[in-house]
């Protein structure tokens, strides 16, 4: 070992394989549907409209409840609390249709059922007659009816449009991209257990817990302390599992409640994809103002995002893209203003990113403009306006960047990726080739981290210690996959000095960490790393209290060794040390809290530090295009991200490396398709095509940046990962973009929205012949 | 029903279940065996793989296939192998490499992913990049990006060493052919064990639906929750499944799997092999029949397009009756076939490639694998002395059936291969079709592709040397 100091095993910045490896590869990691049914466990299906918007004038369910197995028919008049499941309260989200159907899919009614088959085939007896409503289906739409969930919220620094008047050059231009849809492996899925006094246990696939506890309990009218709410893992999550997994857990507990059966409800996979919300699609409208060297004067952004028939998230969503319209850009007068559009349609919710990657995709096509424009390349236009240090350093919203490194980590992958030489042959090889074109781009990610909502920016923690030394370890957050229970579980570990064995890796538990926060904005590692750590340390200075009584020396003389401790020239394994602190009656349980320090929001003035620091990372994305069929590969990637000092390396790269492949699907393959009537018909991985592995680039370099920790004092001067490098993906849209362009030498910025379907692509080719010739 | 099965190497016997019960929720909920998972309940993403171990040719044949969509009777004489079943004391080596390469994250997709990985540790002399993305494209992941898995196959095939299931082989071969006596026969399913047995049982019983494998039939049941009664499997008809050599063609039973199909269209048609590469997933083309794909009468299939412009024909019988009729024949309308009640496709003709002909095929997707074609154009012409001799064009993705471009065809037969030929004739796709637009593709998009791909297949064959594509897997050994 380099330092020549023994070490624990699975010590913090070990490369430690996921907590449920051996399990997952062997089937018996237990997802919620995995569970053992209890006896008479009903089965849910609920009834989706057939209708984007309308007023249901008859709901005749009689055949459905006589349908056979059928134990319990729900409508919205059997909501014995209130009928609203929205994250924010805002009275717009109903559990099921009160009358007026607000999208083609909303839950009419519920059906439980002895089977799943029974239910589903229930329900298709129900007589539903509709008054039709106009239905607005589009994001243009909503404009234009100025139909809006939430007020719209600007931010403003400088005099944008004096600046960009004034500028040498000026740019304008409208670019439009997709949502997505999480496609979470295992669909949303809570089992609901009735307990005594009408309480209810639910077994659910969520990464809030604490929501779906006081939304459940906010249905059944009754108190958070009826509802328990436990998460060992999800099958997957991407934000779609933040408020969107509240409905099927309150409907299942309103069964149980009412039935006092067991109560199931797994959505099949088109339901899940027609019935919950997606990564926002947006309409961005830019203005630009620039110098001869590229420097940007001013900007100006109108984002429009489709926030769906309800709020949900996209208040905060909407937020996020305005917070990342600069990216890693300095911008001297800035103004974006934001509208969150009202759609009959799904209401749109978090998804990895939550916002950034669609605000930072509107400043991209920015900069690529501006470069073809002044027939630069793009990476320089990029380089002359990345934030600096000391100066040239406030975003619009008025937070000094402190912790900038993108221009280093950029200079960095520009060498290692050897990017002029390939730009160089990737020009020759155009030059020779008719049909098949090249394309390359460096694109940078500058992500804030810490929830925009301050007081979501806090965490707890729960740890015991047994009497034989063994840990029991509990926190506020969730597993989806992305390594967060592996990583809290390697800081105990090292706080404590005990090998990662010893600890019990156990299920998020509203009865044991209360009014946690979702697992969400990146934060889980921060926040529950930290939390854990405070219990842990609570414990470590009981038992150095202990040690020093107990051996009679200086607490200054305990030591916390490998799995002993040592006091004074006395050592002491850690089991016994713990037994003996049983028996002198040490109290080994501990919790522990932490809250994000610095951060603050004006939201009237749109000005403060949303952001506790910054996560940072760049890629250099390769494409191929075939010009007569616009299909098109990903060639090669090189990637350097910013984790600070990880906390696993194994970890954070399966972060970075999936993070780009989610965000490449964004925007490539993944279209989500409506009819004309309002009617998702990608609905199914059929239809709706995520990557697969050969999609993966043949040639795939990812770093992880060794030169900086955190300069904020972060758990272990770590970062988090888990959003950030989604938007690294953004190079394979740029470079696509890049080799449209060099069928006009470079000159015109190719008209090229997201996803960057064959079909796009084609179009765009096409259309920038047309204007060449 | 009564159906014998290994499960693992335990012998399980099914005595009641409904004919179109799938392998999955028959292993989730008969069996309690949890670890297999369903992700989409389609065969798209690969959670639910499982592998089917059978004796074929006196020795054992692993198989991956999606059980959501395999009904639970075409296990009768089979080895079921769920992922529980891999781990003897020690991890198998699929899923030690798993481990070491951090190969899960969320976990979910990695049954499936282990399955298909153990059925490549079966099947493989050892490592191919290539090799393991075809194995591996049924098998979506959403978290990891795929890297750690690729690393994971490098790490158990490269140095592959004897497993359980080598160790145990001849006992499970002795284990099988005591089950193999009987089926799962019951009046509402059917497993004939030749074409004869089929022929008559089809006419007694001219409303059951025919199930080779299940690919299509099982979305049926999935999907749309209908009721077959009865089900007659076409699974067990070896005499359906051989493939043939006359003086001109190559005669194809219908129950061929493209799977078995693929290397033998390989070395003749790459082009079409590498369409047969991309249709479906390793798990279908296991199963999914080149007579199926035709039967189903799919507008969108990946085969009939190819067969029609190599001028493939069919057999169909019906009782002892038999016609052949040209493939394009078949296809009269959507949802709309020539073939009577109590009949079927037993037979495929597909000439032999004949001197001086060329064969092109263009699949067009928003994601190069296992995706449904948006338009799929093959061409198969003869160039004499630069006028086209002789041309047949067939797509797939533009029409209610797959159909033949005649007038595009007419407007280059005899005449000189040109650019300027090419334009004209282009333009005429458009009265060949009237592609309808939908969430694959616009029709503006599909008439547009379909004149660039002619074009495509122009400057491939005029200017052999100039890039052309951004994809091809397979070998191109001629023209």
């Amino acid at each position: 070992m380099a330092s020549g100091k023994a070490k624990i095993a699975g010590h913090v910045g070990e490369a430690k394989p996921h907590d449920s490896a051996v399990k997952h590869v062997t089937g018996t990691a237990r997802y919620v549907d995995d569970l053992p049914e209890p006896a008479r466990t009903l089965q849910l299906y609920a009834y989706p409209a057939q209708r984007a918007h309308a007023r249901v004038t008859r709901l005749d369910l009689t055949r459905v409840r006589t349908a056979p197995g059928v134990a319990c028919v729900l409508t919205a008049a059997d909501i014995p609390g209130v009928n609203d499941i929205s994250p924010i309260h805002a009275h717009d989200d109903p559990l099921l249709c009160a009358g007026e159907v607000m999208f083609w899919g909303q839950p009419l009614f519920c059906v439980a059922a002895e089977t799943a088959a029974q239910a589903r085939a229930a329900a298709a007896l129900a007589e539903v007659t509709y008054e039709d409503l106009p239905a607005i289906l589009t994001i243009e739409d909503a404009l234009a009816a100025k139909s809006f969930v939430l007020d719209d919220q600007r931010l403003r620094k400088g005099d944008t449009a004096t600046a960009i008047a004034a500028a040498p050059h000026r740019l304008s231009g409208r670019f439009r991209h997709g949502g997505q849809d999480h496609f979470y492996l295992e669909g949303q899925v809570s089992l609901a257990i009735p307990t005594e006094d009408g309480d209810v246990h639910i077994y659910c696939s969520t990464q809030h817990p604490t929501e779906v506890q006081m939304n459940v309990a906010q249905v059944l009218g009754r108190a958070a302390n009826a509802v328990t709410v436990e998460v060992r893992r999800m099958g997957g999550g991407f934000g779609g599992k933040e408020s969107q997994a509240t409905q099927w857990a309150a409907l299942a507990a309103l069964v149980a409640v009412k039935t006092g059966r067991p109560a199931k409800f797994r959505l099949d996979r088109d339901d899940d994809m027609i019935m919950t919300g997606k990564r926002h699609d947006f309409i961005i409208d830019w203005q630009v103002g620039f110098d001869d060297t590229g420097r940007i004067r001013g900007a100006d952004f109108v984002h429009a995002a489709r926030a769906g028939f309800s709020a949900d998230l996209s208040g905060a969503i909407a937020d996020r893209a305005m917070f990342h319209a600069d990216n890693a850009y300095y911008l001297d007068h800035a103004h974006i203003l934001s509208h969150r559009c009202k759609t009959h349609t799904v209401s749109n919710t978090a998804f990895r990113g939550f916002g950034g990657p669609q605000g930072m995709l509107g400043i991209e096509e920015v900069i690529d403009a501006i470069a073809r424009h002044l027939e630069m390349d793009p990476l320089d236009v990029r380089k002359v306006n990345f934030y600096g240090k000391g100066a040239r350093n406030v975003t619009p919203y008025h937070m000094v960047v402190e912790d900038s490194i993108i221009s280093e980590l950029v200079t960095e992958l520009e060498a290692s990726s050897d990017y002029r030489a390939r730009r160089r042959e990737i020009s020759k090889l155009n030059a020779a080739n008719a049909y098949v074109k090249r394309g390359l781009a460096l694109t940078p990610v500058k992500f804030g981290i810490s929830f925009t909502t301050s007081f979501l920016n806090q965490a707890g923690a729960l740890i015991h210690i047994y009497n034989d030394g063994s840990i029991h370890l509990n926190h506020g957050g969730t597993e989806m996959g992305q390594g967060l229970f592996q990583k809290v579980a390697q800081v105990v570990a090292e706080e404590l000095q005990v090998d990662l064995d010893r600890i019990k890796i156990s299920a998020t538990h509203t009865g044991k960490v209360p009014n946690t926060s979702a697992t969400a904005a990146s934060s889980g590692s921060d926040m529950n790393g930290k939390a854990a750590q405070a219990a842990a340390a609570t414990l470590k200075d009981r038992l150095v209290e202990f040690a020093a009584h107990h051996f009679q020396v200086a607490r200054s003389d305990v030591a916390f060794l490998p799995n002993r401790i040592r006091a004074g020239d006395q050592e002491i394994s850690f089991d016994a040390l713990v037994k003996l602190a049983y028996l002198d009656r040490v109290q080994l349980s501990a919790t522990g809290f932490y809250k994000t320090p610095k951060i603050h929001y004006d939201r009237n003035t749109s000005t403060g530090r949303p952001f506790y620091y910054f996560a940072y990372g760049a890629a250099v994305s390769e494409v191929a295009v075939d010009t007569l069929t616009g299909e098109y590969r990903v060639t090669r990637v090189d990637i350097l991200h910013d984790v600070g000092r990880s906390l696993n390396p194994a970890v954070d790269l399966g972060q970075v490396e999936g993070g780009f492949i989610q965000g490449m699907g964004w925007l490539t393959t993944e279209e989500l398709w409506w009819d004309d009537r309002g009617r998702l018909k990608t609905h199914a991985p059929s239809t709706y095509k995520i990557p697969t592995m050969s999609d993966r680039p043949p040639d795939f370099r990812v770093k992880l940046q060794d030169f900086a920790e955190n300069i904020e004092d972060s758990i272990h001067r770590s970062k988090a990962v888990g959003e950030p490098p989604l938007m690294l993906a953004i190079s394979v849209f740029r470079a696509l973009s890049d080799a449209i362009a060099s069928i006009a030498d470079h000159r015109h910025l190719p008209a090229l929205d997201a996803p960057a379907t064959p079909e796009r692509v084609l179009a765009s080719i096409d259309a920038l012949r047309a204007r060449i010739s | 029903m009564a159906i014998r099965y290994l499960l693992g190497h335990e012998l399980r016997s099914v005595e009641s279940a409904s004919p179109t019960e799938t392998v999955l929720d028959h292993l989730r909920g008969v069996q309690h065996r949890p670890g297999t998972k369903e992700g989409c309940a389609e065969g798209d993403c690969g959670a639910c793989t499982v592998v089917i171990g059978d004796l074929h040719n006196g020795a054992m044949r692993y198989r991956a296939v999606n059980s959501c969509i395999q009904f639970v009777g075409t296990l009768h004489g089979k080895q079921l192998i769920a992922v529980e079943d891999l781990a003897d004391d020690d991890l198998h080596p699929v899923q030690q490499a798993m481990v070491a390469a951090h190969g899960s994250q969320c976990g979910f997709c990695t049954p499936g992913i282990v399955m298909s990985l153990f059925a490549q540790y079966r099947n493989s002399a050892g490592f191919d990049a290539q090799e393991t993305a075809d194995a591996l494209a049924g098998n979506l992941c959403r978290c990891t990006g795929y890297g750690p898995i690729v690393t994971a196959a490098e790490m158990a095939l490269k140095d592959r060493v004897p497993d359980q299931f080598d160790a145990r082989a001849q006992e499970t071969i002795a284990q099988l052919r005591a089950i193999s006596e009987g089926g799962a026969d019951d009046p509402g399913y059917f497993a004939p064990r030749n074409s004869n047995e089929l022929a008559s049982l089809y006419q007694a019983h001219p409303a059951a639906t025919l199930v080779a494998g299940g690919t299509d039939v099982g979305l049926w049941v999935t999907k749309q929750h209908r009721k077959l009664d009865p089900v007659i499997s076409l699974a067990e008809i070896a005499d359906l499944q051989t493939i043939r050599e006359t003086d001109t063609d190559i005669v194809i039973g219908a129950g061929v799997t493209y799977a078995q199909l693929l290397p033998v269209i390989a070395p003749l048609w790459p082009d079409f092999a590498e369409i047969l590469r991309r249709l479906g997933s390793a798990q279908i083309r296991n199963v999914a029949t080149i007579g199926g794909n035709i039967a189903n009468g799919s507008p969108i299939g990946d085969g009939p397009p190819c067969l029609i412009a190599l001028g493939a024909r069919i057999v169909l019988r019906q009782g002892d009756a038999r016609r052949e009729i040209a493939l394009q024949d078949f296809f009269l309308g959507y949802g709309k076939q020539d073939r009577r009640a109590g009949e079927f496709v037993e037979t495929i003709l597909l000439p032999k490639p004949k001197a001086g002909w060329v064969f092109r095929a263009y699949k067009i997707s928003k994601r190069f694998d296992q995706d449904i074609s948006a338009l799929l154009g093959a061409f198969h012409l003869r160039i004499d002395g630069g006028k086209v001799a002789d041309i047949q064009i067939a797509f797939g993705g533009m029409a209610a059936i797959p159909k033949r471009a005649l007038a595009v065809e007419n407007a280059l037969r005899g005449q000189p291969w040109n650019a300027a030929q090419i334009e004209i004739a282009a333009k005429l796709f458009m009265e060949d079709y009237q592609p309808i637009g939908d969430m694959r593709a616009s029709a503006a998009y599909r008439g547009k592709v379909a004149a660039n791909l002619l074009k495509k297949c122009f400057i491939e064959l005029s200017d052999p040397v100039t890039e052309t594509r951004v994809a091809f897997a397979g070998r191109r050994t001629h023209g």
